[in-house]
């Protein structure tokens, strides 16, 4: 197959169709427009829904709605537009529906700028909803992965019945870069818990509600279950050259590009440094990173952000091996020349 | 209460299982509560239509919160007014099913305002049935924003004042103005006859969405003696003789048989739905390897491999497509590339750019801080990025636009009069194709023929082509021919 140059945002509809995704419902912001644009553009025409809804918290309703029913279903949105999401997030959660949110994250907080950031981590890795629930959220870093690991979404929200966040930044959204389309997806998962109007459904029920604290315990429980699965079987990670690496960095979306960068001239200096890459930030490469401890000598963690995943780095390691933290916020994107500055200190550090 | 369930309609469940607690045969609701009528007539018209297993019922946040205990149809439960939105993706997705959004006022009127006037706006061919109680009784009897003026409720100790709360919202006579609804009425749950009309009202709601007509709502002013703090009798009597009062019964809307005034909605574009593999990932742009496609890699000098490049100008120079055909034929020549554009206010601001990368090696960072080539297309970009050039690096000027030389005395300047060059070709707008021109002729990196398939897939109109091929063309031969001639300082190597 050829490959197309296009946007990150556009390859995230294309992963959609291709993943049989029936209903898009959506409301504008930057920079995350182009993911509605596109939908607007292609669903109509392989027979899917696309509408613009009167706000995020209608938008995210009305793919509840769509989910119930059975159809694959997806919303996109950036910061403010995810706050607003978050009712719909934690419903979906309780009453596990399976549905697709995207995140294309902007500077915050408040309105904040369009510029690229990562301030929504903790609201989407550590729930901004209300209550005791998880997503899976999937991490993309270049314009091939906004296609595929959209339609992975799609799969393992059908898996598990759960809601998944594909959440990134607005520079992985605004890049264009060469994409090669996938196969689309013809077969689908029986769904039998649906609420679609026939014989065959009309017993059941799409809710979050449990009266009783010992029914409610008893679906929290079943819930902790499901993320426990999860945990073992879905998490993904990229590493580079940290076989031998006495300093791990670590980042996800666009900053991982720049710490493979930084990688390269690093190790062109001698320096063993390498990458660890989340590209599932929830379930968290945990365990991948207690392996790595055992040779590297520190953990060096850079986001756009004001040092939310370092958090799960921190516990991960359970004091271990010490971290580092390379934040920059507001949209300001960190150079390769910054972070090397930074890691070339370590490694003095480290020899001294 | 013995009497209802003798006369139970098929559409409830024999007995509510879902319903906890010791007296799975009666409902939740209290006595001479409106919700119990007014479920039982739902369930009766599911009944006689024949759309018990079609039906989906919304149960909203509320006292009815709990109608899934009770209906024998799919159910679904949503969030605080978020029922329309609900059912909007339900019926979309589902447009042979009957879809009933069941809201109270604080659910419909208050949190879900927006929700409702928006679905009812679109026509969603939906069925609401919006039981007016004013007040919001699941909760402890706080105000409603129906709570009428005067009346005392558990957060209007003293009774609601229009100074601090306004008026009652009446919501039928607000949805009325629109111009989508189909059918809405006002009944009352008080005797036998005004009973009589909300059945015949629920029954025309949902008569109207089987023949798949459009938005109808059916308004019950509903009887809430708990909340009211009065007995069930007191309460009828107070709907009857008070809220009727402002809340005028009636039917507010009905598309009777025609469109209203004669008028039929403008027809939507129609579209061709492609379903099959093949025409699928078409439509996505995908081709099948086309081998004219694919070009060669050029050897270019080491000094020009694997570019990091930066290109700036005032908006209106074509500056992001001048990147994106460099990255596109990069593309086709089986290079890896990024294209990375400024977005937002900036480009508002009249000064554009954007960051290219061709690397033989996957891209690492897609932001270009050192570049290796720039192109200065006018004088503040120049001004601003020159010093961002790594030594040894190429700067591209728009020397018809840029008055002054480049300052630093350790890169390559090459100094191209695109902009007066496009306007000899009749096009001043394709003084960015003449750079690309001049790019492609002076590095070597890609080759003529990768530039004009990028051009050609790229820039879709085709009376551009022409021009666009001939600027292209001449930057190319512009740099080559001045190569020879390097000491007549065209080009500058310092
Ligand atoms: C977001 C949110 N805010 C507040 C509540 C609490 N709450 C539950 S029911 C209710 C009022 C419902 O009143 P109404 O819609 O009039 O229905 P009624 O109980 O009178 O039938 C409120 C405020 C909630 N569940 N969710
Ligand atoms: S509080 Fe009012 S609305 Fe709720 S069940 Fe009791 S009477 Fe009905």
């Amino acid at each position: 197959m050829s490959k197309l140059f296009i946007k990150g945002n556009e390859a995230v509809i294309k992963g959609a169709v291709l993943a049989g995704c029936r209903a898009f419902y959506g409301y504008p912001i930057t920079p995350a427009s182009e993911i509605a644009e596109a939908a607007a553009k292609y669903f109509p025409q392989v027979g899917s829904t696309f509408l613009q809804g009167e706000s995020e918290v209608a938008s995210i309703n009305m793919v509840y709605g769509a989910a119930s029913a059975g159809q694959r279903a997806m919303t996109a949105s950036s910061g403010p537009g995810i706050s607003l999401k978050q009712e719909g997030i934690s419903y979906s959660a309780g009453a596990e529906l399976p549905l697709v949110v995207i995140d294309v994250m902007r500077g915050g907080p408040g309105l904040g700028n369009i510029a690229p950031e990562q301030g929504d981590y903790n609201q989407i890795v550590k729930g901004g909803g209300h209550g005791n629930y998880k997503l899976i959220v999937l991490a993309p870093n270049c314009a091939q992965e906004m296609c595929d690991l959209t339609m992975l979404a799609f799969e393992l929200a059908d898996r598990y019945r759960i809601p998944v966040v594909v959440l990134t930044d607005g520079f992985v959204g605004q890049m264009m870069e060469p994409v090669e389309l996938p196969e689309p997806v013809t077969e689908f998962p029986q769904k039998t818990w649906i609420v679609d109007g026939t014989a065959k459904t009309s017993r059941n029920l799409i809710s979050s509600i449990e009266l009783e604290p010992e029914d409610l315990e008893k679906h929290n429980l079943k819930l902790q279950e499901k993320y426990k699965k999860i945990s073992k079987a879905e998490v993904r990670y990229e590493e580079i050259q940290t076989d031998d690496a006495e300093l791990i960095l670590m980042g996800y979306g666009i900053v991982s590009r720049v710490l493979q960068s930084v990688v390269e001239e690093a190790r062109s200096r001698g320096l063993r440094a390498g990458l660890l890459r989340p590209i599932t930030l929830w379930p968290f490469p945990a365990k991948r990173i207690q392996e790595l401890s055992g040779a590297a000598k520190l953990f060096f963690v850079s986001e756009m952000s004001n040092g939310q995943m370092v958090d799960d780095v921190r516990l991960a390691l359970e004091g271990r091996r010490p971290t580092r933290f390379y934040g920059r916020m507001g949209g300001v994107v960190p150079t390769t020349g910054e972070i090397l500055e930074q890691v070339k200190k370590i490694f003095h550090e480290l020899r001294t | 209460m013995r009497k209802d369930i003798l006369q139970k309609p098929k559409s409830f469940y024999d007995t509510f299982f879902r319903k906890p607690g010791a007296n799975p045969q009666s409902t939740h609701y209290c006595p001479g509560c409106g919700h119990g009528v007014i479920h039982k007539l739902i369930a009766e018209a599911m009944d006689d239509f024949g759309i018990q297993e079609r039906t989906i019922m919304i149960s909203p946040v509320g006292c009815s919160v709990f109608a899934y205990y009770y209906f024998d149809c799919g159910n679904v439960q949503a969030a605080h007014g978020r029922a329309p939105a609900i059912a909007t993706g339900l019926k979309r997705a589902l447009p042979d099913s009957i879809v009933i959004s069941y809201q109270g006022d604080g659910d419909l009127a208050g949190i879900g305002g927006n929700n409702i006037l928006q679905a009812a706006n679109r026509g969603e061919n939906i069925t609401v049935i919006f039981v007016n109680n004013a007040i919001y009784g699941m909760t402890g009897a706080q105000m409603a924003p129906t709570t009428l003026v005067g009346q005392k409720t558990t957060t209007t100790p003293l009774g609601r004042s229009v100074e601090n709360e306004g008026y009652p919202l009446r919501m039928s006579e607000l949805l009325a103005t629109l111009k989508a609804p189909v059918y809405i009425e006002r009944v009352a749950i008080t005797d036998a006859k005004h009973v009589m009309q909300a059945r015949k009202a629920i029954r025309k709601a949902i008569q109207n969405q089987i023949e798949g007509r459009g938005f109808s709502m059916v308004e019950a002013l509903s009887p809430c003696p708990t909340g009211w703090g009065v007995t069930p009798c007191e309460a009828k009597k107070w709907v009857a003789e008070v809220m009727a009062e402002y809340f005028k019964l009636g039917v507010y809307k009905d598309k009777n048989g025609t469109p209203q005034n004669g008028e039929s909605p403008p027809p939507g574009a129609k579209r061709e739905i492609v379903t099959t593999k093949k025409e699928i990932l078409a439509l996505l742009g995908a081709k099948e390897e086309a081998t004219d496609h694919k070009f060669t890699q050029l050897q270019a000098g080491e000094n020009y491999q694997n570019p990091r490049i930066k290109i700036a100008g005032f908006g209106g120079q074509g500056v992001l497509l001048l990147g994106r055909l460099l990255s596109e034929a990069a593309m086709l020549s089986d290079y890896h590339t990024t294209w990375l554009p400024s977005y937002g206010p900036e480009m508002r601001g009249g000064t554009a750019h954007c960051h290219v990368n061709i690397s033989n090696k996957r891209i690492g960072s897609p932001l270009v801080s050192e570049a290796d080539v720039l192109f200065a297309m006018n004088l503040p970009s120049l001004d601003k990025f020159e010093n961002e050039v790594r030594k040894g690096g190429v700067i591209f000027v728009n020397s018809s636009l840029i008055q002054r030389r480049v300052k630093r005395k350790d890169v390559e300047a090459v100094y191209v009069p695109a902009t007066g060059i496009a306007d000899n070709l009749g096009q001043t707008k394709s003084a960015n194709m003449v750079m690309l021109g001049a790019y492609a002729g002076y590095t070597g990196l890609l080759s003529l023929k990768s530039i004009l398939a990028a051009a050609e897939s790229v820039v879709k109109r085709k009376e551009f082509k022409k021009v666009n091929e001939k600027a292209i063309k001449t930057g190319m031969e512009f740099v080559r021919n001045r190569k020879v001639k390097r000491s007549e300082s065209v080009v500058e190597l310092h």
